[in-house]
């Protein structure tokens, strides 16, 4: 294995990375020892504070599956409300029309500005008996919902523009040759082409709507996963165990998705059928620094 | 419209100034320990490879409000860990900088990592072979120039870390959100005035950041 920055080890270098790693074994065994040992000071290494999670079944019949069941519903549904209106936010924003370009490209950037918790805060003020009156039990659920559409249809937006800009010139010019319009070059061209290379980017999206319900359960009493924290510890008192515990559940989920990401993303890349465009994980925000894309 | 702000009970100024301060002590801090991630994600040694690429995905993989919600309830409430501070204000925004270092690093060291990537093979070949050592290659051929690809995507990271502060709000830091929650509950009738401050303020700190940095991003790029 080597790479840009080192050759091959040889016999020397293999005798330094052995230090190397023997110093770093023993700096992070001392940092594991002292968290350990403080831990064990306040009981929370105890056995009954960790069993609960193995032996007693409702802590995931009555907290944890049904947490993460409204996690993924919110996910999901913000995802499918956001995907269309992203789309066409991002179609807007190509307009040959500057009526249509201009305050598109002002709405996506607005709202790509603005913290996903302060959409969701003005959603729930949104949805009190004053303007929508959404019965108080579902609000926190619609709010979440709602701040989590405003902030990633922008986001989407952007991916979707990325994914049209993506393609290869020759096609919009080949569309042009056999007599298309510009709307029946969109349509039958750039975007079916354009979906299937933005969705690692939109795979990946879905990671970050899964982690910002979260926000939503720590400040608007949503009862997502995270939010399970406070009925388990109190039954249990054990904060810490749960916490990490409610961590796993989200990196395996999070991490399947990741993983589901860039296979798409080298399939597609590898693929003989498409032009080989791909929106990329991280191509998004390279393409999109507030500063180069233009809009307002 | 804006009246409820003549009352002087709401420090706006004050709240998005806590907001300031958490993006900048949480800047310089995960820039400190995204280059250290790199710096493990690129070496020599297998050990220290398996490390940050481990913490980066478990970390990135989990939310942010996890992390600050651990960084208060496990740290502080339960193995007291007050990182120094002595009153509830200290503490709290203390626990978030720290929670937010942990979080925004992974995005800081995979931003380098791409940009090491851009630095083309033959400079560390070159630098090889004049017989410096991984660790030269790293900090006077390599990284140098890997920093001025990355000013982009750093900005991107900077951004994100700005309205990434909001969060602090679910351990009870007083900063721009916790701030706006209060209003809403307190003046219900002028929803869109209070949304308007806040969505201003957020726009202000972070159009000219982006706009700044995208200029500065053009300037220092190596030209190849």
């Amino acid at each position: 294995m080597s790479s840009v920055l080192y050759d091959t080890p040889g016999p020397k270098a293999k005798v330094r990375n052995w230090i190397y790693s023997g110093i770093f074994v023993v700096l992070f065994g001392l940092v594991l020892w002292w968290a350990l040992s403080l831990m064990g000071e306040k009981g929370q290494l105890d056995a009954d504070k960790w069993t609960p999670f193995v032996t007693d079944s409702r802590v995931w019949t009555t907290y944890l599956l049904p947490g993460l069941l409204e996690t993924l519903k919110a996910g999901a549904l913000a995802m499918v409300i956001a995907l269309p209106l992203g789309a066409l936010l991002g179609i807007g924003r190509l307009s040959d029309h500057a009526w249509v370009r201009g305050p598109v490209g002002t709405w996506v950037e607005f709202f790509r500005a603005i913290p996903v918790l302060m959409l969701m805060l003005f959603g729930n003020a949104l949805m009190a008996p004053r303007f929508l009156d959404v019965p108080s039990d579902t609000r926190p659920f619609w709010a979440v919902v709602m701040g989590l559409v405003l902030y990633n249809s922008a986001v989407i937006a952007e991916i979707v523009r990325a994914g049209v800009l993506s393609l290869p010139h020759g096609q919009s010019d080949a569309a042009k040759a056999i007599g298309m319009r510009k709307g029946q070059t969109m349509v039958y061209v750039l975007i079916p082409q354009a979906v299937t290379a933005m969705l690692p980017a939109l795979v990946s999206q879905l990671v970050v709507i899964l982690k910002d319900t979260a926000i939503g359960g720590a400040l608007l009493g949503f009862a997502e996963l995270l939010s399970m924290n406070r009925q388990i510890s109190a039954n249990y008192s054990n904060a810490i165990a749960t916490l990490v515990v409610i961590a796993l559940i989200y990196i395996a989920v999070n991490f399947a998705l990741t993983s589901f990401a860039s296979v798409l993303e080298g399939r597609l890349r590898k693929s003989k059928k498409s032009t080989g465009a791909v929106v990329g994980v991280n191509d998004v925000n390279d393409m999109a620094t507030g500063a180069n894309s233009g809009g307002i | 419209m804006f009246d409820f702000l003549d009352s002087g009970q709401y420090d706006v100024l004050g709240a998005f100034w806590v907001t300031v301060q958490l993006t900048l002590y949480s800047a310089a801090g995960s820039l400190i320990w995204g280059t250290a991630l790199a710096g493990m994600r690129v070496s020599p040694v297998p050990l220290l490879r398996g490390f940050g690429t481990a913490y980066v995905n478990l970390v990135r993989n989990t939310p942010l409000t996890l992390l600050i919600i651990g960084c208060s309830l496990g740290l502080n409430q339960t193995l007291g860990i007050a990182l120094g501070g002595s009153t509830f204000k200290e503490i709290g925004f203390r626990l978030a900088v720290l929670g937010f270092i942990a979080y925004t690093g992974t995005f800081v060291c995979e931003a380098l990592r791409s940009g090491i990537n851009t630095v083309p093979l033959g400079q560390a070949e070159a630098a090889r072979a004049l017989g410096l050592s991984f660790f030269q290659v790293l900090t006077l051929i390599v990284l140098p120039q890997a920093f001025r690809a990355v000013v982009a995507p750093l900005a991107n990271v900077l951004i994100a870390l700005t309205k990434n502060t909001t969060v602090a709000a679910a351990i009870g830091v007083a900063e721009a959100a916790l701030l706006m929650k209060e209003m809403l509950e307190n003046e219900p009738q002028a929803l869109f005035a209070v949304f308007a401050i806040f969505a201003l303020g957020f726009v202000l700190l972070t159009l000219p950041t982006g706009l700044l940095l995208g200029w500065v991003a053009k300037r220092v790029a190596v030209k190849r």
